[in-house]
């Protein structure tokens, strides 16, 4: 078959070896040239204005800094937390038959998605003008200013609105599975409440994960809104430093940088999150950039030798 | 006949305005194999349904042994079981669905263990033994770690069988289990169905395998309209329909 080309049919001379010149990509030349003279014009922007960069990393490792950062991290852990509970007992809310339950889940989604986190965040903190005392009769009471620190007010605020938002991700994801999946385990005797637990969020969390992920990413940031009702976070604490100081930038992209940090860290456990969840989806598990690594550099040995 | 273990008494099933069981009467012994035939729309899956309650009724009873199913008889009135009550009665009917139905995150073990584990309540390591057994009356002896959808079609319904058998049913309850198969993989899953029929194992079984009712049935039923038609041996009603539609049917299904 390919030895009768069109060529050997018009000669029967050996074809000659052809060279196989590719597409050549102007385009794409011309666009990496434009990018990287952007770079290396913010770069030198960036060296030649008036950071005093010493400045930066002697503060990288200020004690109050890294506190502020630790404090972002935990309130972010204990607001996804609030938040995922909520977002998960308001999708089943939202899924129910009861229109009472399922109207009451559409409520509080529709208030705390639709104000914002700042104002929510004003209003916890001031509850007590609503409720000044706060507790069960005769059982135990407080002053709701000396329970509602600005830290449980913050976790508070941010949680419910969290709560909101997760409750539309768990609602896609226990809609994504499949209805057989409910039969087959109600067909074996289980429980509504069991099929849901073992049966249909193992398998929404396929889908849940990766958006949850993305507000997770999204809810460290918007920790820094807490510095508004006294939460020293780490924006709150270089602004505390550089209103002394006055080395704005300085403190500002030590900031970034710890941001950028933890974030980098929360991708990776994303990775591995998403990795878990997806067991028995596709018929082998994609390799981790670790087991890739720890190929490439197996196979390489293996080549030299 | 011997005792009896399912008896169906004038069901009736409506979607909205759509009466899909208009009257249903059955009963099924101990030890009996059932083969509901008839076209799509006959009402076939939907009645299997309601044997174990995964649909309510509009009117009617279904008993399994002196139970009815999926409701509390009080003089006149019949309440619908609580999901706990409702469940535990389907512990002893078991159920193979045509699209299989494994759990996808679950390995093949773990899919067949899940019921008798987190319903039964039985020891995992009991659970995990008779598991094995039961892969390897269907087949698949050694294949406990595999995920369901590292198997092919016949495979999975074979899981989907071993599942069901788990929980120790006294029913079970086919619906359309080759129709979603390759034609080269239904044999595998019949020869399954056909060594528990002859264990003893009551089933019901919604077929379009003619074949197989013929081989394995003890009689078989078939619906129209919602409607049982036609019901007896398989002699009987495959070879001489007495019904106008069960003999369209099967001259179109032959």
């Amino acid at each position: 078959m390919n030895s009768q080309t069109a060529q050997s049919v018009k000669s029967n001379a050996p074809a000659p070896e052809l060279r196989i010149v590719p597409r050549r990509h102007l385009g794409r030349w011309a666009g990496a040239a434009a990018v990287v003279l952007l770079l290396v014009w913010l770069g030198v922007s960036f060296a030649q204005a008036q950071i005093d960069w010493p400045t930066v990393q002697e503060y990288l490792n200020a004690p109050a800094l890294i506190m502020g950062i630790g404090l972002a991290i935990l309130l972010t852990v204990v607001a996804m937390v609030i938040g995922l509970v909520l977002g998960v007992v308001t999708a089943v809310m939202r899924l129910s038959k009861n229109p009472v339950v399922s109207g009451v889940a559409w409520l509080y989604v529709w208030v705390f998605r639709g104000t914002p986190v700042y104002l929510q965040l004003l209003m916890w903190f001031n509850l007590a003008l609503i409720f000044p005392v706060i507790g069960i009769p005769g059982v135990f009471q407080g002053r709701m200013v000396d329970l509602l620190t600005p830290f449980i007010a913050a976790s508070i605020g941010l949680g419910l609105n969290q709560g909101a938002y997760t409750s539309e991700v768990v609602r896609s994801g226990i809609l994504s599975v499949d209805e057989g999946q409910t039969e087959a385990a109600q067909a074996v005797g289980m429980t509504r409440l069991q099929t849901m637990r073992r049966i249909v969020l193992p398998q929404a969390m396929r889908v849940i994960i990766p958006p949850v992920g993305n507000e997770v990413i999204g809810m460290l940031k918007t920790t820094s809104l807490a510095s508004a009702i006294g939460v020293t976070e780490i924006l709150a604490e270089a602004q505390h430093i550089y209103f002394v100081n006055n080395r704005i930038m300085e403190l500002l992209i030590v900031c970034a940088v710890w941001y950028l940090g933890a974030v980098s860290i929360l991708s990776i456990g994303q990775y591995y999150l998403e990795r878990h969840f997806a067991k028995g989806s596709s018929k082998q598990l994609s390799l981790t950039p670790v087991q890739r690594l720890k190929n490439f550099f197996g196979t390489n040995r293996k080549a030299l030798r | 006949m011997s005792n009896v273990l399912v008896r169906a008494e004038n069901v009736h099933k409506s979607f909205g305005l759509n009466e899909v069981l208009k009257g249903i009467n059955l009963e099924v012994s101990s030890g009996e194999v059932v083969c509901l035939l008839g076209a799509s729309g006959s009402g076939k899956s939907t009645f299997l349904r309601c044997i174990n309650h995964l649909e309510s009724l509009s009117q009617g009873r279904i008993w399994i042994g002196d139970d009815v199913v999926g409701y509390r008889q009080d003089g006149n009135n019949l309440y619908e079981l609580s999901d706990k009550h409702a469940s535990r009665q389907r512990r002893n009917i078991g159920m193979v669905f045509q699209r299989f139905n494994l759990f996808p995150h679950m390995t093949v073990l773990e899919n067949i263990i899940e019921g008798p584990v987190q319903v039964n309540r039985e020891k995992p390591a009991d659970a995990k033994k008779y598991a094995s057994e039961l892969l390897a009356r269907v087949g698949l002896a050694g294949r406990e770690g595999s995920y369901p959808r590292q198997l092919s079609g016949g495979q999975q319904q074979r899981v989907a069988i071993a599942r069901a058998l788990a929980m120790k049913p006294e029913l079970m309850l086919f619906d359309e289990p080759t129709s979603a198969l390759d034609p080269e993989l239904v044999g595998e899953v019949l020869d399954v169905m056909k060594d528990l029929a002859r264990s003893g194992l009551t089933m019901i079984v919604v077929t379009h395998e003619i074949g197989f009712a013929k081989e394995v049935a003890d009689r078989v039923a078939f619906m129209h309209n919602g409607q049982i038609v036609e019901m007896g041996t398989p002699a009987e009603v495959l070879d001489n329909p007495r019904h106008e539609r069960t003999a369209a049917f099967l001259s179109r299904v032959f």
